[in-house]
């Protein structure tokens, strides 16, 4: 029988949010880059929670911005309302978060795809990987059509065998009723690639119009936007803010599940998968917290152009009728009309631990996978994969070392680092308690910490890097001139110290040292800075950031140069592990399992002693 | 571990040779070293002089000295490990080479690792593969000690405690992170003043347990030091006597102490761990036997028997049953009850066994004072030594609880300045790893853990 035969650089098999940043990597790398989707209306679909960003995965928005990425400016163009989480706490844990008009961000991403040059969109469901060996050499789809690359990215999501369920209703489909990816598992097995099963949820979404508003409370979006990319302004980003709102459950709403809970699918069994403790289904939220009176429920809006409200904190896998009367127990729901069922889905995917630091497979030369494919969750995590699977499949077929970030330069490498060293029983959530340097790793310092290293892959362009270079002096040399005038202990200074509640000075203090006291800042010096020039606000944040919490940045720098060293080290991947007698026997099947990249990767799984590590540097030094 | 910074180990052994060496090996060695000694001359610091060359002076904390010592400079990298290294000389006993390890620990040097030296001095390439590798092998051999040890050697009550201290700090870290992670669900609204009260209370407590450690009771170290004796010898008479208060229960009817009881002693400056046993004789009587068997139980990890002869009667068959348990071990043969008249035939004994004879009476307390000599001669003169491993543990145990403390400080200092919340739960952390690292607990998912059993996370 006659086929097609196509042949790319790259194929990224699915187009969403990791598929999507991987695709438009590779191809702004100037690689033939073909990106597949079960169908050309799920391009960046938002299967579930309508908003991007929140508490550290607003970080991972803005380090992929930073490094080139896609989904901030994508949110940008996109987003019905925006918030600054975590405001009243430490810069470090400021978080943006902003709810998208879904249907947009799907098509004004597609629109992205479209319009970049070496990328080709084809709908097709691909059933098999094609390999020579343990070398990857392109895709087959389910119609027989083979397209030949030099690197396949997998970016499957939730589609692998998917099965959508809710009480005793069990569908074969992926999510919103999309079709299944039915074949591709079978190719991985026979490949010699384990497969797991996890298991996500999502609420129901409640027309608008059957909705009291009035019983809830309003949450507006915040007055000053700060946008998600760096290339963008909050002037250029300014729009009319749609509101969001919060109810809670109540004992009725907890005795109905109760009382239902045997006809859950978690509950009888009927769901083999794992899934993720951080979001948990309204029925495992009261089972397990039975002390908790209430539960927050947020009204969220799906977009501007459609009745569709997203119940947001009650996700479900109960029956249809149990799911009525729960949210119909939820004051402002009484009359409350379902467009779409909640249902969990169950999907095969893999342990990361299979996969390099640069998220190839250890086993297959040229097969890269990112997103939920690879165990994690959420679609800031996802995307921030597919971007630099993306990035590091173009660099291999150019001949260059892969961009790796490590734990101490991003969120991103955090995320990557934990999945593909240690073994998570549950999809993985980023979250700031994750990362040991999150006072470095803040979402205001995502363009100083990545741009360099965004510019040097190639996904920077000339002039967003001249202006980045320009702000980053702009900071350095404005805090050595502060670092370097004083101000003497005359009249006119305590008198202003007095009104500004702060205490008078005993001898002569220079300016950085006033801003670093808690009640006064950059901008409230003004008045005795007499040599200060304007700065733009991005340049004045990161001054007092730095020198308000100067002390704390030191000491997790000192951390971060302890922390490097280990880091540095490369193990070979030829190493032989039995050859090393003096490991410990688990120690030594656990490094052989994982084949850790680095002495540091080696130190962070579990089962490895810091006596294997000393081992096991001796035994590298005498290489 | 692997960080370069400054170490520093007491380089002899525990046994007491007449002078003692600690190493500091590190980027701030000689710093460290400057900081702590003050030479006789006071023109003169280590700073200033010549690779391999010394300086004579005291060893001071504060104002109060400490030892003389004579302080050897090598400088990097011509030394063993390749690094600065300093070598303090005294001649104190060992719990002044402790005090002095301890006060260059506040300086800023770290408690080696065992063979950490050696690691260094392998990776700055002094010594060759083989070296180390046999090194290794001790390391191993040591580090499993080290780990039995830091279990063993915690008494279940202190133990009990740091584990609730650290739940209570876990439990905190969880609440900030759980109101970071979903602000909207759990507020940090007058959190602060709640942590201040709590962290000042456990800032406190775990003070106490770090001044119980001075007294060297917090872990079970020291010569570990069996008595051994037929029933009604007057063993617990003499522990009392040892301990200079009532601690076993005495009576006149043989056979009173059934179980051992251990207790910590520091005599002529040497810490003992005394260990009282059931008196040995055959015996009928179930529970009696069970602490007999105890008793020659613990003569198997003893450094040292005390074998307390009742001098008023004859031996006997059980009198030959203990002396069988004797072989190869290191005695003190103690003959009580000299305050009344004395039968037993000493000569004989001392035929049998080889270990020196002190008389005493446990009850008016006559003689103990040659017994702490006897004692010391066998320390200073090397006969007797404990298990250095089970020493440096304890030290890094309350190295630990400093530390713990330090950064708990930290966090009472942050809420001073009002510092945001993400900023106490770094601090918080450290404290409760370093207060992990005492049990021997890694850190691996708890918080995680903590936080989605206690905290009704996410959407």
């Amino acid at each position: 029988m006659p086929q097609i035969e196509e042949t790319y650089d790259v194929v990224v098999v699915g187009a969403g949010h990791a598929g999507c940043e991987a695709a438009l990597a590779a191809a702004r790398m100037g690689l033939e880059t073909i990106i597949f989707t079960v169908s050309m209306d799920s391009v960046a679909m938002m299967p579930c929670n309508p908003n991007v960003g929140g508490s550290s995965k607003g970080h991972l928005v803005r380090e992929l911005d930073a490094l080139g990425g896609e989904m901030g400016k994508n949110i940008d163009k996109t987003f019905i309302q925006s918030k600054m989480l975590n405001e009243s706490k430490g810069p470090a844990v400021h978080s943006l978060r902003a709810q998208a008009d879904k249907a947009e961000y799907s098509r004004s991403m597609r629109m992205v795809l479209e319009r970049t040059e070496h990328l080709t969109l084809r709908q097709a469901e691909v059933s098999e990987i094609l390999a020579e060996g343990k070398v990857i050499t392109g895709v087959k789809t389910c119609s027989g059509g083979i397209y030949y690359a030099k690197a396949v990215i997998l970016c499957t999501g939730v589609y692998l065998k998917a099965r959508c369920i809710f009480g005793e209703v069990s569908y074969s489909t992926g999510p919103n009723g999309l079709q299944a990816a039915n074949h591709l598992t079978e190719s991985l097995v026979k490949l010699g690639i384990p497969v797991r099963r996890f298991k996500t949820g999502t609420p129901a979404r409640i027309d608008k119009r059957s909705i009291d508003f009035s019983k809830m409370t309003e949450q507006k979006g915040d007055e000053h936007i700060v946008p998600f990319s760096f290339t963008n302004s909050e002037e250029d980003i300014k729009r009319e803010q749609v509101s969001c709102w919060l109810t809670y459950t109540n004992e009725d709403t907890h005795e109905i599940i109760r009382n239902n809970i045997s006809r859950s699918p978690l509950f009888s069994g009927a769901i083999e998968g794992t899934g993720p403790r951080y979001c948990p289904s309204i029925e495992d939220k009261v089972m397990k917290f039975p002390d908790k009176d209430r539960h927050q429920v947020f009204i969220e809006p799906e977009g501007e152009y459609t009745n569709e409200m997203y119940v947001g904190g009650m996700s479900s896998s109960l029956p249809e009728d149990v799911q009525y009367a729960m949210y119909r127990s939820v004051p402002g729901l009484e009359n409350a009309k379902i467009v779409r069922n909640a249902y969990a889905i169950e999907y095969d995917c893999i342990d990361a631990t299979q996969l390099k630091p640069s998220l190839e497979f250890k086993e297959f030369q040229g097969l890269y996978a990112g997103g939920q494919f690879n165990g994690s969750s959420g679609y800031e995590e996802a995307a921030a994969q597919g971007f630099m699977a993306g990035v590091n499949a173009a660099r291999a077929i150019q001949g260059k070392e892969p961009v790796i970030l490590d734990r101490s330069q991003a969120y991103i490498g955090v995320l990557i680092d934990d999945l593909v060293t240690k073994v998570t029983f549950e999809p993985y959530r980023m979250m700031t308690s994750r990362a040991e340097y999150r006072l470095l790793l803040r979402q205001d310092n995502a363009d100083l910490r990545l741009t360099d290293i965004g510019y040097e892959i190639g996904l920077i362009d000339e002039e967003r890097y001249a202006g980045f270079t320009q702000k980053r002096n702009a900071i350095e040399e404005e805090i050595k001139r502060l670092e370097s005038v004083a101000v003497g202990a005359n009249k006119q200074i305590q008198e202003f110290l007095k009104q500004a509640e702060s205490t008078p000075l005993k001898t002569a203090a220079t300016l950085a040292e006033l801003i670093r006291r808690p009640e006064l800042s950059y901008e409230k010096i003004a008045p005795i800075d007499e040599g200060r020039k304007p700065l733009p606000p991005d340049v004045v944040e990161q001054i007092n950031i730095n020198l308000k919490y100067e002390g704390y940045i030191k000491r997790q720098q000192q951390q971060v140069e302890h922390f490097k060293k280990l880091e540095k080290r490369q193990i070979p991947t030829d190493i032989d592990y039995d050859d090393i007698g003096n490991l410990r026997k688990e120690a030594r099947q656990k490094l052989k399992d994982i084949r850790p990249a680095s002495v540091g990767q080696a130190s962070r799984i579990s089962g490895v002693s810091p006596a294997d590590i000393s081992v096991l540097l001796i035994y590298l030094s005498s290489r | 571990m692997f960080q370069k910074d400054t170490i520093a180990a007491i380089a002899t052994g525990m046994t007491n040779a007449g002078i003692g060496i600690i190493r500091i090996s590190g980027t701030e060695a000689i710093d460290i070293a400057d900081s702590v000694f003050h030479a006789k001359n006071p023109n003169k610091t280590l700073k200033n002089i010549p690779s391999y060359s010394a300086l004579f002076g005291n060893i001071c904390d504060g104002d109060c000295v400490l030892d003389e010592a004579i302080c050897l400079v090598m400088r990097k990298p011509n030394s063993y490990t390749t690094e600065d290294v300093v070598e303090i000389q005294c001649h104190g006993g060992v719990i002044v080479l402790q005090n002095i390890l301890e006060l260059l620990i506040r300086f800023g040097a770290r408690a080696a690792e065992p063979g950490e030296f050696t690691r260094r001095a392998f990776l700055g390439g002094r010594i060759d593969i083989t070296q180390a590798e046999s090194v290794m092998d001790l390391i191993h051999a040591k580090n499993k000690l080290a780990a039995r040890s830091s279990a063993v050697q915690l008494q279940g009550k202190l133990s009990a405690k740091i584990r609730e201290l650290r739940e209570m700090i876990l439990n905190h870290i969880a609440y900030i992170e759980s109101a970071l992670d979903d602000p909207e669900n759990y507020s940090l609204e007058g959190y602060s003043d709640r942590l201040k009260i709590q962290i000042q209370e456990t800032v406190s407590q775990i003070e106490e347990l770090l001044s119980t450690a001075e007294e060297g009771k917090m872990i079970k170290e020291g010569i570990r030091t069996v008595i051994l004796g037929k029933p009604n010898a007057g063993k617990s008479s003499l522990l009392n006597r040892l301990l200079g208060e009532e601690r076993a229960i005495v009576t006149e009817i043989a056979g009173t102490t059934r179980d051992t009881l251990e207790e910590d002693a520091v005599i002529q400056g040497i810490p003992l761990k005394i260990i009282d046993t059931a008196g040995i004789r055959q015996t009928v009587d179930t529970v009696e036997k069970m602490g007999v068997d105890k008793a020659k139980k613990s003569v198997e990890n003893a450094d040292l028997i005390l074998y307390v002869v009742d001098g008023t009667r004859d031996l006997d068959s059980d009198d030959a049953q203990i002396m069988g348990l004797l072989e190869n071990q290191k005695v003190i043969i103690v003959v009580n009850k000299t305050d009344v008249e004395q039968i037993v035939d000493k000569q004989w004994i001392t035929s049998k066994i080889d270990a020196p004879i002190v008389e005493i009476s446990a009850k008016t307390g006559d003689g103990i004072d040659k017994l702490h000599e006897c004692l010391k001669d066998m320390f200073f003169h090397g006969k007797l030594s404990m298990n250095d491993e089970v020493y440096i543990t304890n030290l890094r145990h309350k190295q630990a609880l400093m530390e713990a403390v330090n950064s708990l400080q930290q966090v009472l200092d942050s809420i001073e300045q009002q510092m945001p919340e993400d900023f106490l739960s770094i601090d918080l952390m450290a404290a409760y790893e370093q207060l992990g690292y005492i049990l021997g607990e890694a850190l691996e998912d708890d918080l995680a853990n903590e936080i989605f059993s206690k905290f009704c996370m996410g959407k």
